[in-house]
């Protein structure tokens, strides 16, 4: 069974993956709205922001943006599981004789690939607008593995909706909430100047801490908690997720 | 004896919440036959084939296809069969030959793009192969449907009203399809809404009705339960077609308002 998942995920891969490839505008929009926020922000807001550190206000903000383009691109997973269930490309496969899971593995593994397209013309823009680490190799590797990790818990938590949405709207509109997360988080403005309770949400949700981490990354700083922190979000937001995602699955195809 | 069906159901059920779909379901259908599913929408045939193809879980009763029970051997059924469903399912995004290299690799074939010409070949579609199925049209993107479900062979296919939505002419090329493949020793389960497609295409028809089989038996057998053809005395209106012969001929030569006679 575990050859034929690996086989049949790898198949279904690719015809997502092909997907994206005929329609390259999913990647583009997934991109386009993190890029104008971060024009906005950086050209508009970032002069009157003081973050108290040291580096420019573009890779300050930059790890905030990266969150909200992974936030709007897994709504592409939702959308794309909602059409096949409803076109009955779902129906076809759950009734041959391959193995099941390997049905959802195939978008959430297409929704990283995507994402990460997505978040490389991310980072390109801010390289142009200023952005600079002194990031290793290593330190890279690192930031792409908090990334995918994030992605892949979201991309989860995408497939509830794909699974029990009616509209193909309600399937894609969960993640506008998601995408406002970094906004209440250290993303862009630095918590202590915000109101105790604002605060109090701001430093206990999961983008503070991922965010935290991967602006530690890129500018060489010492990594405390806050990694530890923030891998424990993603880890256990991917269970959460999963468990979820696994439930509405058995509660749609017993 | 008969050989074991195909097909055997015996007191099937299934209820969403108080909406009791089916409420004992018994069938036999013979291997290499034909069997249409009547019933008007809501019957509980679309459920019914669900339930046949694994993608639903019966509240009660037993059913088996291809000698596999489908709740306890559901891999082994997955193995014998093919599902068409209502709705074309096909990638539209893909084309048309790649949905098919789709299947043939999902089903580990050994050649899948020779798998797929062949069919494409089969169903007239060799020169629609490299094209987006979202461009196909009604009649295509059934047949390239049917395709998809005859690679590997099944010996058992469902198709779930197989021509709702289907233009007369593409109605009737579905048609010689579910032929040939019976002709071929396919046992075809399909569901329908219209007489006249289980009149055309099938051995036995069942009729379900509010989650029952309330008749099941031959093309012929179902005309003898049924009242016997008795001569009424019908008054016969014109048609329209009748009327407009009427008037076009009269015009020839005179004017075409009404003419009043003496």
């Amino acid at each position: 069974m575990t050859t034929r998942f690996f086989g049949d995920t790898a198949v279904l891969l690719g015809r997502s993956l092909r997907h994206i490839g005929r329609s390259p505008d999913t990647i583009v929009t997934t991109a386009i709205t993190p890029i104008a926020m971060m024009l906005m922000f950086v050209y508009v807001f970032g002069g009157a922001i003081d973050t108290g550190s040291h580096e420019s206000y573009v890779s300050y903000q930059l790890p905030g943006i990266l969150l909200i383009t992974i936030a709007s691109g897994i709504a592409y997973t939702a959308y794309r599981l909602f059409q096949d269930k409803n076109g009955g490309m779902f129906d076809r496969f759950q009734s041959m004789p391959i193995a099941r899971s390997a049905v959802l593995w195939g978008h959430v593994l297409t929704s990283v690939v995507a994402n990460m397209i997505s978040l490389v013309v991310v980072v390109l823009v801010a390289l142009l607008m200023g952005f600079r680490t002194s990031a290793s190799v290593l330190d890279w590797l690192a930031v792409v593995g908090i990334l995918a990790l994030f992605t892949l818990a979201l991309t989860w938590l995408a497939v509830v909706p794909g699974l029990t949405a009616g509209t193909v709207e309600g399937a894609s509109a969960f993640s506008y909430p998601l995408i406002f997360l970094p906004f209440l988080s250290s993303a862009f403005v630095p918590t202590d100047t915000m109101p105790g309770p604002v605060r109090a949400f701001a430093e206990h949700q999961p983008v503070t801490s991922i965010v935290d981490s991967i602006r530690a990354i890129f500018a060489g700083q010492e990594l405390g908690n806050e990694l530890w922190i923030a891998l424990a979000w993603c880890v256990g937001l991917l269970v959460v997720a999963y468990v979820l995602a696994t439930a509405a699955y058995r509660r749609k195809f017993a | 004896m008969n050989p074991t069906p195909a097909i055997q159901i015996a007191g099937l059920t299934k209820s969403y919440g108080d909406v009791h779909v089916l409420q004992g379901v018994d069938l036999s259908v013979e291997k290499g036959s034909i069997f249409a599913l009547l019933g008007s929408n809501g019957a509980g045939k679309t459920t019914t084939v669900k339930i046949l193809t694994t993608l639903l879980k019966a509240d009660g009763g037993q059913a088996t296809v291809n000698g596999f029970d489908v709740a306890t051997q559901a891999q082994d059924v997955r193995t014998s069969i093919s599902l068409t469903g209502q709705f074309a399912a096909v990638d539209e995004i893909l084309t048309g030959r790649e949905n098919l290299i789709l299947i043939a690799k999902l089903l580990r074939q050994k050649n899948p793009g020779a798998v797929a010409d062949e069919l494409l070949a089969r169903f007239s579609l060799t020169e629609a192969g490299n094209r987006k199925v979202a461009t196909y049209s009604g009649g295509m993107r059934r047949r390239i449907d049917i395709a998809m479900s005859l690679i590997g062979n099944p010996p058992v296919i469902f198709l779930d009203e197989p021509t709702t939505g289907l233009d007369p002419e593409a109605r009737i090329e579905v048609w010689a399809t579910v032929k040939e493949l019976a002709d071929n020793g396919t046992t075809v389960l399909l569901t329908t809404q219209y007489l006249e497609e289980a009149e055309q295409l099938s051995d036995r028809i069942a009729i379900l009705h509010e989650g029952r089989i309330i008749a099941n038996g031959t093309l012929a057998e179902l005309k003898a339960m049924f009242p016997p053809a008795k001569q009424e005395y019908v008054e016969k209106q014109p048609s329209l077609e009748e009327i407009f012969l009427a008037i076009t001929s009269k015009s020839n030569g005179a004017s075409a308002t009404p003419v009043k006679e003496s």
